[in-house]
């Protein structure tokens, strides 16, 4: 049982008729919903909630203030590797692309949390290109016992894996999952994905069941706005949220709205999200969701992330790099994309604070869950 | 005065140090509201490093710590949890909390009493956040935590007293302090939950997600003082029905 016998149950041309063809009358009913659902999920990704966005602002702000305070957790992502067995075509890790490749040793691991450690940060987010017989589980239950030793929060977004490769990541201290569908539109996720065992749209699908059975604390959902209609994409994340939140209920979720960025080789978005149409996207899901982690990475711009602050974000990362080992050599060459946000942490902090804003490096005790 | 574990309080507002906008503020409200007992979460210290900007100014503020242990998900982590506070702050004071429901932050009524259970007998001074559940907080007494927490709404919603009929039962009942915790949204809820004779409230996101946290901390204050003042002078009894000033039966006593 997973999430994919009810996704083939969804209706998906039905859905996209509902949401073009919704009325500012039932955005209106929408806004009155004290809990969120996904009818009212539906109607505040419609078209008709755009004259509505002020006001879903406000209630996101409030809702967002009265749930998780003045706090913005901060976190960073160390690339682990970009060898990748996959062909995205929106990606720069796409194994075609002619790019130097390289995975982490533990010395340059060691390396780099060193650096990430000395910017005051304790949530890190573990990242790889998908090669499972080069940077698979064998490679992953040698990295995380050091990355656990001096990190609280360590979260990973790497190639989906068993139930059971996840329990001993678990029973390691892995914190968190990230694995994003990408796309919930089977046919354009098939034309993204080419090569490789990531076109295997059903067992991405299941994935955090999988997680969500091995006992993480947290998973992150996320499309990569840009593929296909994000207002669909968007209601369908909804409804996998929906669903794993009724089925795990111990499991905290968090969601990701990255949009399409350049990258080596790569294509020109299908679908224009404007900036107002991310903002629409985050108050709907906060609306919905008031418990929902909402992430915002350094793919968007300075003045932009500013601006989200208090719309319902409640994660950021700062100064990041998209490469392995870019920390301390940083080079453009191995990019998985291009980064918006190039100021420092402690420019980034200094905007919050002028926000009205906490942020917030540690809020994990892994030692408790190791005991 | 208020007495738990043998430590008098003049103070019966604690207060909390989440969601403030800065440690700054958050210092400068918990002043205002005059708290003696403010509560603390583990996670948030830096175990590690020692550092912290939590910490060191309520230190020097002078105010006792009650670490939590938010984010525990099971007793086993809070108990973990209560052993590293001991060990980092030097209290054996801890606000048990376990919440494995990130959506509502229900309480676990079967990890909190297994774990109130060994940390009593470990000596620690336990109070226990958990559902406005009159047996529950009894059996937590006869365990030996030193006072009971129960929640007047869910936690950080601001509902006011949701549980009101259960608060009843449980103040009516104990034998240990009762601190009303969670779910107070404003200084009038406050003064209500001491009107019906509550030892004492905790107060955290309505003061902190307040646009104003140090008027707010000022107003929690005086409601909770004056509520305990009117608890003390003695209420009115609550009648449907207006009752008469000339009594019928009078003439009896002609």
């Amino acid at each position: 049982m997973s999430f994919v016998d009810q996704f083939t149950r969804i209706e998906r041309d039905k859905l996209l008729l509902a949401l073009y063809s919704c009325t500012a009358v039932e955005v209106e009913r929408a806004l009155m919903q004290p809990e969120g659902n996904l009818r009212s999920l539906l109607a505040l990704l419609s078209p008709a909630a755009e004259p509505y966005i002020e006001e879903m602002a406000q209630r996101s702000a409030a809702l967002t203030r009265q749930r998780f305070g003045a706090n913005i957790g901060l976190y960073l992502p160390l690339y682990l590797s970009n060898l990748c067995a996959n062909e995205c075509d929106y990606c720069g890790f796409s194994m075609s692309n002619k790019l130097k490749r390289k995975v982490l040793n533990e010395q340059e691991l060691a390396a780099e949390m060193a650096i990430i450690k000395s910017r005051g940060f304790d949530s890190i987010l573990l990242v790889s290109g998908e090669h499972e017989t080069k940077v698979g589980m064998d490679y992953f239950q040698r990295v995380l016992p050091l990355v656990k030793q001096q990190f609280s929060y360590v979260a990973m977004e790497v190639q989906p894996l068993e139930e059971i490769d996840y329990r001993q990541l678990v029973e390691q201290g892995l914190d968190a999952v990230m694995v994003y569908q990408e796309t919930y539109q089977a046919a354009t996720y098939a034309k993204h994905h080419t090569r490789g065992k990531k076109q295997d749209f059903a067992y991405r699908l299941a994935t955090p069941d999988r997680v969500a059975r091995a006992g993480i604390d947290k998973i992150g959902l996320g499309v990569l706005l840009g593929l296909d209609d994000w207002r669909l994409d968007a209601l369908l994340m909804g409804h996998h949220l929906d669903y794993l939140e009724r089925h795990y209920w111990r499991t905290r979720f968090s969601i990701s709205l990255p949009r399409l960025r350049p990258c080596t080789g790569g294509i020109t978005p299908k679908v224009h999200l404007t900036d107002l149409g991310l903002v629409q996207m985050i108050c709907a899901f906060r609306l919905f969701n008031q418990q929902l982690d909402i992430s915002l990475s350094t793919r968007e711009a300075p003045s932009l992330r500013d601006n989200l602050l208090p719309l319902g974000i409640t994660q950021m990362s700062a100064g990041s790099s998209t490469q392995p080992g870019g920390y301390q050599a940083p080079d453009s060459q191995l990019d998985q994309f291009e980064i918006s946000d190039e100021r420092t942490v402690e420019q980034v902090i200094s905007q919050m604070r002028l926000k009205g804003f906490n942020p917030v490096f540690k809020d994990w005790e892994s030692a408790w869950i190791a005991c | 005065m208020l007495t738990i574990a043998g430590v008098e309080f003049e103070s019966r507002l604690f207060t909390g140090t989440g969601k403030f906008s800065s440690s700054q503020l958050m210092l400068e409200s918990i002043k205002a509201s005059q708290s003696q007992l403010v509560t603390v979460a583990m996670k948030r210290i830096d175990l590690k490093t020692g550092a912290d900007d939590l910490l060191s100014p309520l230190r020097q503020a002078g105010v006792r710590l009650l670490p939590n242990t938010s984010g525990a998900r099971n007793a086993k982590e809070a108990i973990f949890a209560a052993e590293l506070a001991q060990e980092m702050l030097g209290t054996q004071w801890v606000k048990l909390e376990i919440h494995p429901d990130p959506k509502y932050l229900m309480p676990d009524a079967v990890e909190t009493l297994a774990a109130a259970k060994i940390l009593c007998e470990r000596g620690f001074i336990v109070m226990p956040y958990v559902h406005a559940d009159p047996v529950l907080c009894r059996r937590l007494e006869d365990v030996g935590c030193a006072a009971v927490m129960p929640l007047a709404s869910p936690i950080g919603t601001n509902q006011g007293l949701v549980t009101e009929p259960f608060i009843k039962m449980i103040i009516e009942q104990a034998r240990v302090p009762v601190v009303i915790d969670a779910g107070i949204g404003a200084p009038s809820h406050a003064a209500h939950a001491m009107e019906l004779g509550a030892d004492a409230v905790l107060v955290n996101t309505a003061i902190a997600s307040s646009a104003s946290p140090i008027e707010m901390a000022l107003c929690f204050k005086d409601a909770v003082d004056c509520g305990r003042r009117a608890f003390e002078a003695g209420l009115g009894r609550v009648q449907t029905q207006a009752v008469h000033t000339s009594p019928l039966t009078g003439f009896l006593q002609q």
